[in-house]
């Protein structure tokens, strides 16, 4: 491995959303040397996609500002799959490989959408809610396309205005929630100002969709790519043609990466302290992998693990009661969206749950616990490794996920073995003066 | 400033919008990106990396995440790594 590839950093910031750009930046105030990695080709995770300095969202123009303003090393298209040794990750690109030191690291890994299964879900056109908006934010034509927007959570409306300004028919909006849960919902946002501006903003353009609730998709139909939705809507179901099906449950936190590292977790989030540092010494974590709570949250939790991260404890105190406004918003998130029962018997015995893998509900039903399901038919073992039918079976079947191995994204075989190859010494060599 | 580019799928020429992914080239060509291991077509689903169902083929290089690569002029994308083209 040639030394250009090698990196130490006083502060690494794994993930490029709003929380870990809000960590390399107040990192970098106190001069030490921060580097921030991620996957993507830029910075700015989903939901800051494609923003910029000058772009129309003022809180991604400004940490984006901030964030070239900063003395902050920037690593894009760049995975992070292992750690050889505490104090090193391994992270590939399209055409090499990095091995990044730190002192103290920063874990901003995000979520990704949950997603269920239903017959006819694998179809092409059948995307994810924030993957359609993803694809629409990286060029695909959608005006005058007709997209059934359904699922849960709030992700639902922001991507059903987004799409409908760029020239989308959406038909319908269904939540599968109730209306009971989520007028409860709306009590709470009144007593935050900041999203009630959200709100308002997302009320104007979702004006005149219809927004049902209690309404879930039974079914996705087309031969080889979708052409028609059927949902079900008290008690009766419809079928609605489109182009498009945009479907998302929620979300889940990505938290491979920190139990990877040891990181205590507890129901699918990671155990953080007061000032965001997990239950591993000098390894802090922010945003959706502590709490699915949204970019405010996420922006104060990464302030301070960046300034935790650097030794500036004293500032990061200064925001621990930002940080408790914006958790308030959390406990109501995941009580409004909690999933129905009725999504447990949505598939058919031939129904496929594992997509990498083509595992079929009927070859899943009757085992007892992910790892016998996984031993039996392969169940997660693909490219995925079990980030979309993990969060599904735990749902569908109570499992609980399974324990987390190195590489935790797949890794071309020469990259795996260029670290396992060299000596030990040099690997002191390399962590020698940090 | 990003630019249109003009790339081909499966040989069929795609004028690729300014910073448009390899996911987005392969969907304006009407195709599917890869086919399953029982023969479904398949297309991307998560779009930001973690599915791996948008698999593709890039000047040559099997398995690449469309969705996580952008189009450079004269790109060569192959969908179907197996040889079964699904037209959507």
């Amino acid at each position: 491995m040639s030394r250009d590839l090698q990196q130490r950093f006083d502060v690494l910031v794994v993930g490029g959303g709003p929380a870990g750009m809000a960590a390399a930046v107040r990192a970098a105030e106190r001069g030490v040397r921060v580097g921030i990695v991620d996957d993507n080709v830029t910075l700015g995770g989903q939901i800051w996609r494609g923003e910029s300095e000058d772009g129309p969202m003022k809180d991604a123009a400004k940490w984006n500002r901030q964030l070239r303003t900063a003395d902050v090393t920037t690593l894009c298209g760049m995975r992070v799959f292992h750690q050889p040794e505490p104090g090193i990750l391994l992270a590939e690109g399209a055409d090499n490989l990095m091995e990044l030191s730190y002192r103290n690291l920063v874990l901003a890994t995000g979520a990704r959408e949950r997603f269920l299964p239903f017959p006819g879900w694998t179809l092409p056109n059948v995307m994810g809610a924030g993957g359609l908006q993803a694809m629409v934010k990286s060029g695909l034509p959608i005006r005058g396309k007709c997209v059934v927007v359904a699922g849960t959570g709030p992700l639902l409306l922001a991507v059903a205005a987004y799409l409908r300004e760029h020239g989308a028919e959406i038909p319908v909006i269904c939540e599968q929630a109730s209306w009971r849960s989520l007028a409860r919902f709306g009590v709470v946002l009144l007593r935050q100002p900041g999203k009630i501006v959200q709100g308002l903003k997302l009320k104007k353009s979702i004006a005149g969709i219809p927004f049902v609730a209690n309404c879930w998709p039974v079914a996705a139909h087309g031969r080889n790519a979708l052409q028609s939705v059927t949902i079900a809507r008290g008690g009766k179901q419809e079928t609605i043609a489109c182009d498009y099906l945009a479907c998302g449950f929620h979300l889940v936190p990505n938290i491979e990466l920190p139990r990877l590292l040891g990181c205590k977790s507890l129901g699918g989030y990671v155990e953080v302290d007061s000032l965001q540092q997990t239950t591993v010494k000098g390894v802090f974590c922010a945003g959706e992998p502590t709490s699915i709570g949204g970019v405010e949250l996420s922006l104060v939790e990464g302030q301070i693990a960046g300034l935790a991260a650097a030794g500036n404890e004293e500032e990061a105190r200064m925001l621990f009661d930002e940080r408790e406004k914006s958790r308030r918003f959390v406990r109501v998130l995941g009580r409004t969206f909690c999933l129905r029962r009725e999504l447990r018997s949505l598939s058919f015995p031939d129904t496929v749950v594992c997509r990498c893998e083509d595992i079929s509900y009927s070859r899943l039903e009757g085992h007892r616990s992910w790892r016998a399901a996984k031993l039996h038919t392969r169940c997660g073992m693909g490219p995925c490794q079990g980030r979309v039918c993990g969060p599904a079976v735990q749902f569908l079947f109570k499992w609980n996920p399974d324990s987390v191995r190195p590489p935790v994204f797949p890794a071309r075989v020469e990259n795996l073995a260029a670290f396992a190859g060299r000596p030990n010494a040099e690997h002191s060599a390399i962590r020698g003066g940090s | 400033m990003l630019s249109q580019a003009a790339v081909t799928v499966n040989g069929s020429p795609v004028v690729a919008p300014p910073g448009a992914t390899v996911a987005v080239a392969v969907a304006i060509a009407g195709q599917a990106c890869r086919t399953s291991v029982t023969g479904e077509p398949r297309g991307a689903l998560c779009a930001m990396g973690i599915c791996y169902e948008c698999r593709v083929a890039i000047n040559g290089k099997p398995h690449c995440r469309s969705c996580q690569v952008l189009c450079e002029p004269g790109m060569e994308i192959k969908t179907d790594e197996s040889g079964f083209t699904a037209t959507v």
